[in-house]
């Protein structure tokens, strides 16, 4: 999908993606010949079929993780399927209690994914502590919707 | 007074998004994963029940002990049986930046299949709005098959059998996925049922251009009759690779490995 400016007549740049939490999306693109900016708002349905295709609306810096999109979307994934859950080293970067704990509620099929992409995000921003906060930055800026 | 709007193709700027380019390194990660594959073959029938799978895992491990490296892909996301016929262990699958490591079963033959993936007993779910999985439910298990073919670390292989559940969707989305339409192995069995389904399939994956590797007839015997294989053979000039019998023996599938060879 592309964003038109018609008063311009100028393509609207992508400007960012926000992630509600309630499986909604909002995409914002502003135009940069005038500056107006409008949101694409997506339902659930919406969300869920851009997730499907295994793309990011605003791209991703990150590379995919093998098997990311079954393992975040598949519901009913056998909690020991993968063993990259007990690869966190000595070395990782902190996590807060609060983290953890959001953390412990990510499902066990996918929570060793989840908790790699939020580690590489944090090293590779130099963040020595992941957070809520720093968790729900990196949903934004990797365009984890499924996580 | 209507606006004069430029339509989408009229708009050529670069897109930050860049979704067709994050679609084609999709496929791109997939031609790379298999291009030290030899043979793609996809085993198919229009009809469900034919024994696709038994023959499939036969076949692999036929073509395994004979000194072959092969693999198998259970595309048969919903109803997987592969790692019970290859008896591959629930043990965790290595992950690493590379990819996922298959699982090893008998006879050495490398496998993946959802059923290793999934809880015992439980079917496929999805996260999401379940009341409009028909919208985004195809286009997941789309992105499954793409991500068991281009995710997992395959390796060098003679050949690389894609188990593929009844019906023809799942052939189509392997179609779109691979950089050619891949080579198709039909199962039947005798009965003019099965001949007029598998028929159906046949013609779609002609029609894509894969090429027909032959028709191998399963369950060949009482209570089952009728020559759906020879139908078959005869209509789409193809050979009848094999009659398997409710017991083969070894000799059955090693027969049937030399002609497909």
């Amino acid at each position: 999908m592309k964003f038109l400016c018609v008063d311009c007549d100028r393509q609207m740049t992508f400007e960012e993606r926000q992630l509600p939490g309630d499986g909604t999306l909002a995409v914002a693109f502003r135009c940069p010949k005038c500056g107006r900016a409008v949101a694409m708002l997506t339902n659930p349905m919406e969300t869920q079929l851009v997730s499907s295709l295994g793309v990011k609306i605003g791209g991703s810096t990150v590379q995919p993780e093998p098997l990311e999109t079954i393992r975040s979307m598949v519901a009913t994934g056998r909690d020991d399927a993968f063993d990259d859950g007990k690869r966190e080293t000595g070395n990782a970067v902190r996590w807060s209690g609060d983290a953890v704990e959001r953390l412990s509620r990510v499902p066990t099929f996918v929570r060793g994914m989840v908790k790699k992409i939020y580690a590489d995000y944090a090293r590779e921003r130099g963040i020595g502590e992941i957070t809520p906060a720093v968790m729900d930055r990196a949903r934004v800026d990797l365009g984890l919707e499924g996580m | 007074m209507s606006l004069n709007i430029r339509t989408y193709r009229d708009l050529a700027d670069s897109d930050r998004s860049g979704l067709p380019e994050q679609i084609a390194a999709q496929r791109r990660r997939v031609a790379e994963r298999l291009a030290v594959v030899g043979r793609l073959v996809a085993v198919m029938s229009g009809k469900g029940g034919v024994g696709k799978s038994f023959v499939t895992a036969h076949l692999a491990r036929t073509l395994a002990r004979a000194g072959k490296a092969v693999g198998v892909l259970d595309a048969d996301l919903n109803g997987p049986t592969i790692p019970r016929l290859l008896d591959t262990h629930r043990s965790p699958l290595t992950t690493h930046s590379g990819g996922v490591e298959p699982a090893v079963g008998l006879d050495g033959v490398r496998c993946i299949s959802m059923g290793m993936l999934l809880e015992e007993g439980a079917p496929m779910a999805f996260r999401g709005p379940q009341h409009e999985s028909f919208v985004w439910r195809g286009a997941l298990e789309a992105a499954a098959t793409r991500e068991l073919l281009g995710d997992v670390c395959w390796g060098p292989l003679d050949w690389l059998f894609v188990d593929l559940p009844p019906g023809i969707q799942r052939y189509a989305e392997l179609a779109d996925l691979l950089p050619k339409p891949p080579a198709v192995l039909t199962v039947t069995i005798p009965t003019a049922e099965s001949g007029d389904a598998v028929r159906r399939a046949l013609r779609v994956a002609r029609e894509r251009g894969s090429p027909l590797l032959g028709v191998i007839e399963n369950m060949v015997g009482p209570p089952f009759a009728g020559d759906a294989g020879d139908a078959l053979a005869r209509e789409f000039n193809i050979p009848l690779l094999a009659r398997i019998p409710w017991h083969p023996t070894p000799d059955t599938w090693h027969r049937l490995a030399e002609r497909l060879a």
